[in-house]
């Protein structure tokens, strides 16, 4: 452990809570007082800020804060959705300077200066993405708890296939991918939907994206 | 998840001597599988070191005429290379096999090759394993063994590697690049980078403390035919029962590296000399000191059959 009291280490943005006074500059106290730490040598504050949907947004975060939590806890944003925690479900989606990823697998601190698109800034209620009027137009949901992770997914996923990116069913890698039932599947299958509306989510991907293959 | 202290490394060399200094740090990247681990409190670290901002993550050729894959270029980035794909066809076809396209985008190629096992019990907190908790025994070798290992085992454990990219590697020969807490340099084959479990383990690779992978390098091309084959109980987004990375010539000859069944990427260079004669007397010497369980003996023959198939498709090609 590097001694909390040495400039050059603050110099690097590094926060030590190696002992209690070093805490009380970094965290509120009501914070501080509210929440009793496993232990005081890491209680933690840490600056962070990110855009989320074309808004800065600046935080002092727990660093074990992931990304889908700040966007649900501190910023309200509960569209994006806590599924598995664990990056099997993809519920989580969000889209990361314009790449899909999983929010529950990434600390939040590890977002300085990035730009979140979640699926509040996709669309509004008023004027819709048109992946999300193409869901709503195919049904591609049953309970809608996947669907925000779905919709994130496949709007990154016409994006991967236009930049030619190949996937596991790409028949030949020389080749630019083509938009095919088979490779949306493929290309969607970090987001799981427990209810099964797999074939009107591959329609409703196919109508966004231009194309009826 | 446990509390631990954060920072961002702006340097290599200090970030592997503060790596070494600090008890219980680790470098994070991707942090697909470290997070996951961390909410488990299978991986309990008390400082991590974000080594995002360092600048690892460009593909170039090197001097032989190779390749240097800077350690945090991204699954999705080294895949879609196009020298890659038409020179190493065999990586980029591993890597597509592997994990989901979320996944793929922020897992890194270091943190790929320095993923644990999925070995169900060293996932689950409530069984012995010597891989997590050394000493406390080995529930996989007497449980649910199917996906587990079949050659390379100890009497200590069975889990096996779980990467797809790995493989490929093998197959291909790279060499991992490294710095260590004293700045010094060096490039380890990736034969030699992951340890069997023995007695220990839990000691997974050569890497010392604080050691930090900035690169991977790929020899100059090999030509032929690369196929990578996956076995596995999903289509899609589910690790390998038996992977098959294989650069095979059209005079017979080839490469053949075997995933899901060791605690590393399996392959015997000498019993690529059989390759010529098909696939069973190849992986009949392959896996000569196979020790499977009941449970998993079926790989053995799963092996061959899948180095087969991976023989065929290279003829139709």
């Amino acid at each position: 452990m590097a001694n909390p009291g040495e400039p050059e280490v603050s110099r690097r943005g590094v926060l030590v809570g190696g002992t209690a006074t070093a805490m009380i500059g970094i965290l509120p106290g009501r914070q501080a007082q509210a929440q009793p730490a496993r232990s005081d040598a890491f209680r933690q504050g840490f600056d962070v800020s990110f855009e989320v949907n074309g808004k800065r947004s600046s935080l002092q975060l727990d660093t074990r804060t992931t990304l889908l939590d700040a966007l649900r806890e501190r910023l309200q944003l509960t569209g994006t959705k806590k599924g598995c925690d664990h990056g099997q479900c993809g519920a989580c989606t969000v889209i990361v300077n314009g790449v899909r990823i999983n929010s529950c697998l990434t600390l939040a601190v590890m977002h300085q200066g990035d730009k979140i698109t979640t699926i509040e800034g996709l669309g509004t209620p008023d004027q819709l993405h048109p992946m999300q009027a193409a869901f709503v137009k195919h049904d591609g949901y049953q309970c809608g708890y996947c669907t925000p992770g779905q919709i994130c997914s496949a709007v990154a996923v016409l994006d991967e296939i236009k930049a030619g990116i190949p996937s596991h069913v790409s028949p030949d890698l020389a080749s630019t991918p083509e938009l095919t039932n088979i490779e949306v599947r493929e290309r969607m299958s970090g987001n799981i939907c427990r209810c099964g509306a797999y074939s009107n989510i591959a329609e409703a991907i196919a109508e966004a994206a231009g194309s009826k293959k | 998840m446990r509390a631990f202290t954060y920072e961002r490394a702006t340097s290599a060399r200090e970030a592997a001597a503060k790596a070494q200094e600090t008890p219980g740090a680790k470098f994070i990247a991707g942090g697909t599988n470290l997070l996951d681990l961390m909410k488990l409190e299978i991986e309990t670290p008390r400082h991590l070191i974000d080594v995002n901002g360092l600048e690892f993550d460009k593909i170039e050729k090197t001097k032989d005429g190779g390749l240097r894959i800077g350690a945090l270029v991204r699954n999705t980035a080294l895949a879609a290379d196009m020298r890659v794909r038409r020179d190493y066809g065999v990586l980029s076809r591993a890597l597509l096999a592997g994990a989901s396209g979320q996944l793929r985008n922020k897992a890194t190629t270091a943190g790929n090759l320095l993923q644990r096992t999925r070995c169900p019990y060293f996932y689950d907190t409530n069984q012995p394993c010597n891989k997590r908790s050394p000493g406390s025994g080995c529930a996989a070798i007497v449980g649910f063994s199917r996906q587990l290992g079949v050659i390379g085992v100890s009497e200590t454990c069975i889990a096996t590697n779980p990467s797809d990219m790995a493989v490929a590697m093998r197959a291909l020969d790279a060499e991992v690049e490294t710095i260590d807490a004293g700045g010094r340099t060096r490039k380890i084959p990736i034969a030699d980078f992951y340890r069997l479990p023995g007695d220990t383990p839990d000691v997974e690779t050569t890497l010392s403390s604080g050691e930090l992978i900035t690169a991977v390098t790929l020899p100059p091309p090999l030509g032929g035919t690369h196929i990578y084959k996956k076995v596995r109980d999903r289509a899609s987004c589910a690790f390998a029962l038996v992977s098959v990375a294989a650069v095979l010539q059209r005079d017979g000859t080839g490469r053949v590296a075997v995933g899901g069944v060791a605690p590393k990427p399996w392959r015997i260079e000498k019993a690529e000399a059989e390759l010529r004669g098909g696939a069973k007397p190849f992986s009949t010497r392959l896996l000569a000191d196979a020790k499977p369980t009941r449970e998993n003996a079926f790989k053995v023959p799963l092996v061959e059959r899948t180095v087969a198939a991976a023989m065929h498709e290279a003829r139709q090609q």
